[in-house]
């Protein structure tokens, strides 16, 4: 496997070259990458917002935003000002302290989920041995921070809500370990980039999905009820609940669970083309395209090529799935509560472990189309 | 001093700190949902240590299964019986507290005092196998700690058994105790269709 652009190594290199030493260019190099993320995936919401508004309208036949900007592409930036501006309340019979963690406890774990996201051989901010298994423990945190806000809001709408929330995301945790732990099964290893790798044989052939139709299924429709998107959106049903553990929320702290979602929905497009759909890998294998330009794999021009198409791609399955999402939110109605436990714990938690175990007894009987 | 082992120094104290002040307000705090939220801090605290000792995987399961599940199930079991109601005064409840106090400052004692006798043996950190470690649990899960893994399992099914006989009082009634009839207000009403039938 080539190593690709190590962007790390290059950086490093040119500071020591300034007369720095290795220890401290490592520290200047440290919060490059993490400001990146953090700042890509704020106008990954931003972006997710627009489509949401834009596609919703389309959907039931209105214009959408339209005055800020060209489209109304400002219009998500307008929405954070206001936000940003408006009052921050908290009741008076609220629990201040828990009132205000809640928010925070909700979207920390989200952005953390964002250090084994890859968008390139070495274009991740670590490639932590864990990898996956680092999700799925931190995105256990979340229901905790729900909890929180519902109990310390001092109402009963959000109370109901915290306490749905919770459940809700206790039972989709499991399927989607379980669909996860069959990816992990065919690739020896929890790392993100090696799922990726073991997927870049042959190109789209080569992909997840194909392998793994019913665990592709069961991992998206988890992945929606943990983002709490609208075929699943119980917690905060406005006509039985009126907002859920948001309803007592204004300004900021509002603008943190927002905020919080759309960068769940984003992470969990992103590891879904990670895990099913090749990750950064492009439908026709790079080495393939290579041999037609006659170049070399290692030649500069190919390892820009890669790396610049590695992001496009990853970027590119992610906001078709986000796409797919918001769609399917504005068309599908919401299901019952009782309807989405059973879902969850009759007919997702048995089919993923069959589908466990099929891939189990695949692997064994196939080893060089089942990772061996 | 190298700034990683800086680094290392503070998270340390940091988490200790964080470990110690959150455990003493689970048991000193008068709210009870204090302390739940509590308890989930010192399990966060507690994978963080893991952490500093390489056990990645180890830290990723003890933030799954202590904060994402326990700790998330007794929140839920404290929302869902909060009741305000106040608990019946003990009498010579100072007695008691000086005798629990004195019997806890004891085994801390005798714990501290292990601890201070006792020559522990450092592993050498170059042995350490880091990354590799999720492979070797997973071969000792399989090989000479299949039994407890297994009787481990076999208990957990236990205890859900009998949360679902508790849960559903249609097949217990009776209250063990008094062998009166248990109170089933809470229990839901058989659903009646919205729609009536059409004759």
């Amino acid at each position: 496997m080539n190593s690709g652009l190590d962007l790390e190594f290059s950086f490093n290199e040119i500071l020591k070259g300034l007369g720095l030493s290795s220890e401290l260019a490592h520290i200047i190099w440290l919060p490059l990458p993490m400001l990146l993320v953090l700042v890509s995936a704020v106008v990954g919401v931003l972006v997710t917002v627009w489509l949401e508004r834009k596609i919703s309208a389309a959907a039931q036949q209105r214009i959408g935003p339209e005055y800020a900007g060209a489209l109304g592409v400002l219009q998500p930036i307008a929405d954070g000002l206001k936000l940003l501006v408006k009052e921050d309340i908290i009741p008076a019979k609220a629990d201040s302290i828990l009132f205000t963690a809640g928010p925070i406890l909700v979207l920390v774990p989200v952005i953390l989920s964002w250090l084994i996201v890859p968008f390139g051989q070495n274009l991740l901010i670590s490639n932590v041995g864990i990898g996956i298994f680092l999700w799925i423990a931190l995105s256990s945190i979340q229901p905790i921070g729900l909890l929180m806000s519902g109990y310390a809001s001092n109402n009963k709408y959000s109370l109901l809500g915290g306490l749905r929330a919770a459940a809700q995301s206790i039972s989709y945790e499991i399927p989607l370990a379980l669909s996860v732990l069959a990816i992990v099964l065919m690739t020896n290893s929890l790392s993100t980039v090696d799922i990726v790798n073991q997927q870049s044989g042959a190109g789209i052939l080569s992909w997840n999905i194909w392998r793994q139709p019913v665990g592709f299924i069961i991992f998206w429709i988890c992945a929606l009820a943990e983002c709490e998107r609208l075929p699943f959106d119980l917690p905060e049903a406005e006509e039985e609940l009126v907002a859920g553990y948001q309803t007592e929320y204004a300004g900021m702290k509002f603008a943190l669970f927002y905020l919080g979602s759309y960068i769940n929905l984003i992470l969990s497009a992103l590891l879904v083309s990670i895990l099913y759909l090749g990750g950064w890998g492009f439908p026709i294998p790079i080495e393939i395209i290579a041999k037609f330009l006659n170049l070399p794999i290692d030649a500069p021009v190919i390892q820009v090529f890669t790396a610049s198409i590695g992001i496009i791609m990853t970027v590119l399955k992610a906001y078709l799935l986000v796409f797919i999402a918001i769609l399917l939110r504005w068309t599908t109605p919401r299901v019952r509560i009782d309807q989405l436990l059973d879902l969850g714990w009759k007919f997702l938690l048995p089919i993923s472990l069959a589908n466990l175990l099929v891939t189990a007894g695949l692997k064994l009987a196939f080893p060089q189309f089942f990772g061996g | 001093m190298s700034i990683a082992v800086t680094t290392q120094i503070i998270c340390f104290s940091v988490l200790s700190l964080v470990v110690i002040i959150g455990a003493l307000g689970v048991i000193l705090l008068e709210s009870i949902v204090y302390s739940a939220f509590l308890l989930g801090g010192v399990f966060m605290s507690v994978a963080g240590l893991y952490l500093l000792l390489n056990a990645s995987f180890v830290a990723a399961a003890q933030v799954l299964v202590y904060v994402g599940a326990v700790n998330v199930l007794i929140i839920f079991a404290i929302m869902l019986v909060n009741k305000k109601e106040d608990l019946k005064p003990i009498n010579n409840l100072k007695s008691r507290r000086i005798i629990s106090t004195s019997i806890c400052l004891t085994l801390l004692s005798l714990l501290i005092r292990v601890d201070l006798s006792n020559v522990w043996g450092l592993a050498d950190p170059k042995m350490s196998i880091g990354e590799e470690s999720t492979i070797r649990i997973g071969e000792h899960l399989f090989s000479d700690y299949l039994l407890p893994f297994e009787v481990a399992s076999v208990l957990l099914l236990m205890a859900m058994i009998g949360a679902i006989v508790l849960a559903r009082r249609d097949v217990m009634n009776e209250d063990i105790s008094t062998g009166l009839p248990v109170d089933q207000e809470l229990i839901e009403k058989s659903s009646e269709p919205l729609l009536m039938k059409n004759n």
